[in-house]
């Protein structure tokens, strides 16, 4: 112990007799820090805003369907719905997972909108109000008209149809939709909100209460098209999906095959891609710190021993055995480490609240003005300061390797 | 007791296609607590022969017994800890750490090679320290002393673990007159008190006509010792 903090007291020593150079060092270190940490502050905020957005305003973090609805979601297969059995099977699983905070049965629907003047086509989520604003907690926020009750008779339209078809909060329309059997069916409905339109599918779709999608489509008991979950932590997801997985994937339909599909709000929204993007970039982003880190250090530490041979030799001479020459080099390493560390992630600190207080705002899809707020998050700087100072000690060790080896006779002749 | 035994003792270097016998067939034996120089020209052999008793090269032929040990068989591990446990270095430029005050100078073989507790560890370089006239200088560092501080710093350095052998290799060259006497007599009355071992490689006559026994090397051949009567005080 007393041994490393004198080796650590020579190492400092040294640095600080290169004044200039152990600077450049560690600033060249802490800007790779200050690089990544604030990068990552701001990608991991705006990647944590838009997947809120896009799960909490419409997806939820997990959705179960009937096995082979997905592939089919965007012609809303009425034929690949849940059955009540099915569905009861799904939520007593649900049951017994705590992590699940809500989740909402859903109907979808496709049919035909008509003011009595104009008429276009429409996709319906068929809710119960209460269980959906529970698992889209942002839905309601999305109403920027009327309210939310979302009484039976009512619909909840998306702003652009709305603004399209001159509908606003109060009108009446007709909703036709033809059943699974190939009936048409109408029903009014009084227009209860208009909605902001969410990122992602779905994001422009309307909402009618579950029962009179029943009604519409003929139903005497709701069927169910999907099942999303809200969980009480997004960190959760992998646990839950592995629950879920492991309860129902036992459930086979008639043909033998699984019953159900359990997807991830990541197999559901494009911009999962968008965000498996941002993280190969942050790997990029980490890659372009080690290699300043590696060169930099091995670099000044190269120089270190070529300027210091003699030094080497003499205390090679006097005894030091070479394994404590090759740490005194590698604590320099590790010293140049841990300063670049401290003054990058200080630097970053300052740089991060810097951004959050000047509110920069950004837009997603149709959502304007969204609030970016980097957060300075403790792992993260746990997580780079480590790879920066063990890359720092990898990349001294050549160096010292090199002081430890060298021949103490032929070093104590260099001048 | 033997200090430094060596038996037909040869080193010889590869320059390119080129063999140089740099010592050939050097046998000779210093006792304990002697005082001796090996004198010769340049290119003689001096600091080979310096560098092989000191363990930091190997013979090509030959035994070289020194503290009582066949130190031609260490490997490097070995030699570093011999080297830290028995013998003492003193350079002609002195070769302190620019970055250890005088204190920690004379301090490092205790701390970094023989890990001395700190209380005995600070008491035998204050002792030391105050042996060689250095102690109201022991905060200072390298930079801030004179050639003659300096060198009395790597004696005390050279010293401080109670080595069998001090090996010194022209400590006096790079001295005034004055100074390299001031040198020579600490060197003595450490050797007095301590009963070490010290052999020279020098040109300096102030050396030559001080040592007890002088070794006169040529072309890599060694005369016999003269013997230059007792001077042991």
């Amino acid at each position: 112990m007393i041994n490393m903090l004198n080796m650590i007291k020579i190492a400092a020593r040294n640095l600080l007799r290169y004044k200039r150079r152990t600077l450049l060092v560690s600033l060249l270190i802490a800007i790779g820090v200050i690089f990544v940490q604030v990068f990552m502050a701001a990608t991991a905020s705006y990647k944590n805003i838009i997947i809120s957005q896009i799960t909490d305003a419409m997806l939820g973090h997990i959705q179960i369907h009937k096995k082979g609805y997905l592939v089919s979601i965007e012609n809303v297969p009425l034929n690949l719905n849940l059955k009540p059995h099915g569905v009861e099977k799904i939520e007593a699983a649900l049951k017994t997972i705590p992590e699940i905070d809500a989740y909402s049965k859903r109907l979808r629907l496709g049919g035909m909108i008509s003011n009595f003047t104009e008429t276009t086509n429409l996709r319906l989520f068929g809710i119960e109000p209460e269980q959906e604003y529970k698992t889209a907690p942002l839905l309601p926020g999305r109403i920027i008209e009327g309210k939310s009750d979302l009484e039976p008779g009512q619909i909840l339209l998306p702003s652009t149809l709305a603004k399209g078809m001159h509908l606003k909060v109060g009108d009446l329309i007709v909703i036709i939709a033809t059943n699974k059997d190939g009936s048409v069916n109408g029903k009014q409905f009084l227009v209860g909100g208009i909605l902001d339109a969410a990122p992602g599918p779905g994001g422009r779709d309307g909402y009618i209460h579950i029962s009179d999608a029943a009604e519409l489509l003929r139903m005497e008991t709701a069927e169910i098209s999907e099942i999303a979950l809200h969980l009480k932590s997004f960190k959760d997801i992998p646990s839950v999906y592995a629950q879920l997985t492991q309860k129902l994937g036992g459930e086979l339909n008639k043909e033998g095959k699984p019953a159900f599909e359990i997807h991830t709000w990541e197999k559901l929204s494009p911009f999962a891609n968008i965000a498996k993007m941002l993280d190969l970039m942050t790997v990029f982003v980490k890659v372009m710190l080690v290699t300043i880190v590696v060169i930099s250090i091995l670099d000044v530490m190269m120089m270190s021993v070529y300027e210091r041979t003699r030094e080497i030799g003499t205390i090679a001479a006097i005894g030091t055995l070479p394994s404590r020459i090759l740490a005194m080099f590698i604590t320099e390493g590790l010293l140049f480490g841990i300063s670049g560390v401290v003054l990058g992630n200080l630097v970053s600190y300052i740089i991060v609240r810097i951004m959050q207080s000047m509110h920069i705002t950004f837009s997603f899809g149709m959502r304007e003005g969204l609030v970016l707020n980097p957060q300075f998050d403790l792992w993260s700087v746990l997580w780079i300061s480590l790879i920066v100072i063990v890359i720092s000690v990898i990349a001294s060790v050549q160096p010292a390797s090199k002081a430890a080896r060298l021949d103490p006779i032929k070093a104590l002749k260099t001048t | 007791m033997e200090s430094v035994t060596a038996s037909g003792l040869y080193k010889d270097y590869q320059m390119g296609k080129l063999t140089v016998n740099a010592l050939k067939n050097l046998s000779f034996s210093i006792g304990s607590g002697a005082f001796v120089s090996f004198v010769g020209p340049s290119g003689s052999g001096k600091t080979t022969l310096l560098n092989l008793i000191g363990c930091l090269d190997k013979p090509t032929q030959g035994k070289l017994n020194v503290a009582g040990v066949d130190v031609t068989g260490l490997n490097r591990k070995q030699s570093a800890l011999f080297r830290g446990e028995n013998l003492g270095f003193i350079f002609q430029d002195f070769n302190l750490i620019p970055v250890l005050t005088v204190f920690e100078n004379v301090e490092y073989p205790l701390l970094m090679v023989r890990k001395t507790p700190a209380g005995d560890r600070k008491k035998r370089v204050l002792q030391l320290l105050e042996e060689v006239g250095m102690m109201d200088q022991k905060d200072k560092f390298p930079d801030q002393l004179s050639g003659g501080q300096k060198q009395r710093v790597a004696v005390a350095r050279s010293l401080i673990t109670h080595p069998k052998i001090v090996l010194a290799d022209e400590p006096t060259a790079n001295l005034d007159h004055k100074t390299a006497y001031l040198i020579i007599n600490l060197l003595k009355r450490m050797r007095d008190e301590m009963n070490t071992t010290f052999i020279f490689s020098t040109h300096d006559p102030k050396i030559v006509g001080e040592v007890e026994t002088l070794y006169t090397l040529e072309d890599g051949e060694l005369n016999n010792g003269q013997e230059r009567g007792d001077k042991h005080a």
